[in-house]
């Protein structure tokens, strides 16, 4: 399968009320995809769909061999457990490794020798060891989210779903985290599928957009979909952005 | 106390602070707490069946549990108001199934003669928490992220929470014999939200939480016999004074 991903006629609906109708569209292995959308358009509810986590209408198929890291907006977290970033990394290490091992009798470390792998993807996505260490509540907003991409790694996925990865993280923050995961992208040969409000992101790191609106389904890559018309039509206020050529 | 009752409850302990150390982290405290009056409708009927009322009370807190699953797939409001009303209707109604010593002994735990029976079933069922808790650490860990991440690592996500309220419910029905009805949930909870102010990581929360409920018990227990008080109000006043030494500790 030369694509990741293929979704036809996805419909999502929550009682009477139609989140999605009848989405079709298909992700190239290795490309990244943003999913852009005003308020209440169902990003999220997207990619919940596309995890298997409601119940929805069309067919979602992933490639043989997909691994996915998600890396959630919203979490049922309270910041002040005394869990530290270790402790989570290490539980989903071991998940991870389990089920290699199930799929694969065991041609990967059992856990708990496999500390390695989670100290290298904490290099990976620049959380120092000592704060690794520390319960989570003492992290800053932008280490915060770098450990959710860490965690969502350390599954060893070839596919990340990132919703709003940025989201309450100062501005030089999120200009690292979305420069780390075009990083990753590159270096790890992932597939990126992202949600996400800034339109200068989607035109920088994005090869396909898909915009949802209650209007219209549209997708093709930032510079050909992104219209002003479009813009108009989604958020219902003129957008001002210019597209520099680099 | 004899050495039956002493291994016995401190099996129980164990158990309760492994469990509430998951529902501390949860948010479910106030529905695990709760959750140990449906055990009261079942003592009642147990008794007027003349079978022993542990298993009235685990048949019942295992409907509770499903209850609560069930529940917890809807909104988290609807939860809240619905435990509420159901387990304080049914710690009404088992009010009136039971009655005298026996009403007594139910909701505050009493210190009659251990049989057998339960002595069996409560080293089997404590040990069946414990075995839960240390091989599905992980996975409750992941899951305490969120479900949609659970699911994304190949956890189970409604399987593995039905468990869980299930380990909990059997948890309570170990310690209905010491604690009673209306107190076996502080048992789970005060242990497990002491350890969590205290702990840094989460083996010390574990350990803390075991620690500060095995602590709670055996000398809560000592103090009842050499006072000649009930045991349950005892445990749960030494546990509520470790959570009130847990509050001197300024939380980083």
């Amino acid at each position: 399968m030369e694509h990741i991903l293929e979704v036809s006629h996805l419909s999502v609906r929550f009682g009477k009320a139609t989140i999605l109708r009848d989405l079709s569209f298909h992700v190239p292995r290795g490309s990244s995809l943003a999913i852009l959308g005003p308020n209440a358009s169902g990003k999220t509810v997207l990619f919940r769909a596309l995890i298997g986590a409601i119940p929805f209408a069309g067919t979602v198929q992933w490639a043989p061999g997909t691994r996915i890291g998600y890396v959630p907006q919203k979490l049922d977290l309270e910041r002040d457990v005394p869990i530290t970033g270790m402790d989570f990394l290490r539980a989903r290490d071991a998940l991870a490794s389990r089920r290699a091992q199930s799929a694969r009798r065991g041609s990967r470390l059992p856990a708990g020798e496999s500390d390695t792998t989670i100290l290298r993807t904490l290099g990976l996505v620049g959380v120092p060891r000592e704060a690794a260490a520390q319960p989570i509540g003492t992290l800053s907003g932008g280490q915060f989210q770098r450990l959710l991409i860490a965690f969502a790694l350390v599954g060893a996925p070839n596919v990340l779903l990132l919703d709003e990865p940025t989201a309450g993280v100062d501005e030089p923050g999120q200009e690292r985290l979305n420069e780390l995961v075009r990083r990753l992208q590159q270096e790890q040969a992932l597939t990126v599928l992202f949600i996400s409000h800034e339109l200068s992101v989607v035109y920088r790191y994005a090869s396909n957009v898909l915009c949802l609106s209650r209007e219209r389904v549209c997708m093709g890559p930032p510079r050909t979909v992104l219209t002003p018309d479009l813009l108009l039509e989604m958020y219902g206020t003129p957008m001002d952005y210019h597209v520099h050529d680099q | 106390m004899t050495n039956d009752a002493l291994v016995l409850s401190v099996a129980m302990a164990v158990a309760a602070g492994l469990v509430g150390c998951f529902a501390v982290m949860r948010r479910m405290a106030l529905a695990g707490d709760a959750l140990s009056h449906v055990a009261l409708p079942g003592i009642g009927v147990a008794l007027a069946l003349q079978i022993h009322p542990i298993f009235g009370a685990a048949a019942m807190l295992f409907f509770g549990a499903l209850l609560v699953w069930a529940l917890e797939e809807r909104a988290r409001l609807a939860t809240e108001t619905t435990i509420g009303v159901v387990f304080s209707a049914a710690l009404a109604i088992g009010s009136m199934t039971t009655s005298g010593e026996d009403l007594i002994e139910a909701l505050f735990g009493g210190a009659g003669e251990l049989t057998w029976t339960e002595i069996v079933f409560g080293l089997t069922a404590a040990i069946a928490v414990v075995v839960f808790i240390v091989r599905q650490r992980n996975s409750l860990i992941v899951m305490l992220v969120s479900p949609e991440v659970a699911r994304t690592a190949g956890i189970n996500v409604r399987r593995l929470n039905l468990l869980y309220l299930q380990m909990f419910a059997l948890t309570i029905a170990l310690g209905l014999r010491y604690l009673g009805v209306l107190l076996m949930g502080a048992l789970i909870i005060i242990p497990a939200a002491t350890a969590k102010r205290v702990a840094t990581n989460l083996s010390g929360m574990l350990i803390t939480a075991v620690g500060v409920a095995v602590l709670a018990t055996v000398v809560g227990g000592h103090l009842a016999s050499r006072l000649h008080r009930e045991t349950g109000p005892l445990i749960v006043t030494v546990a509520a004074g470790c959570f009130v030494l847990s509050l001197l500790r300024r939380q980083s």
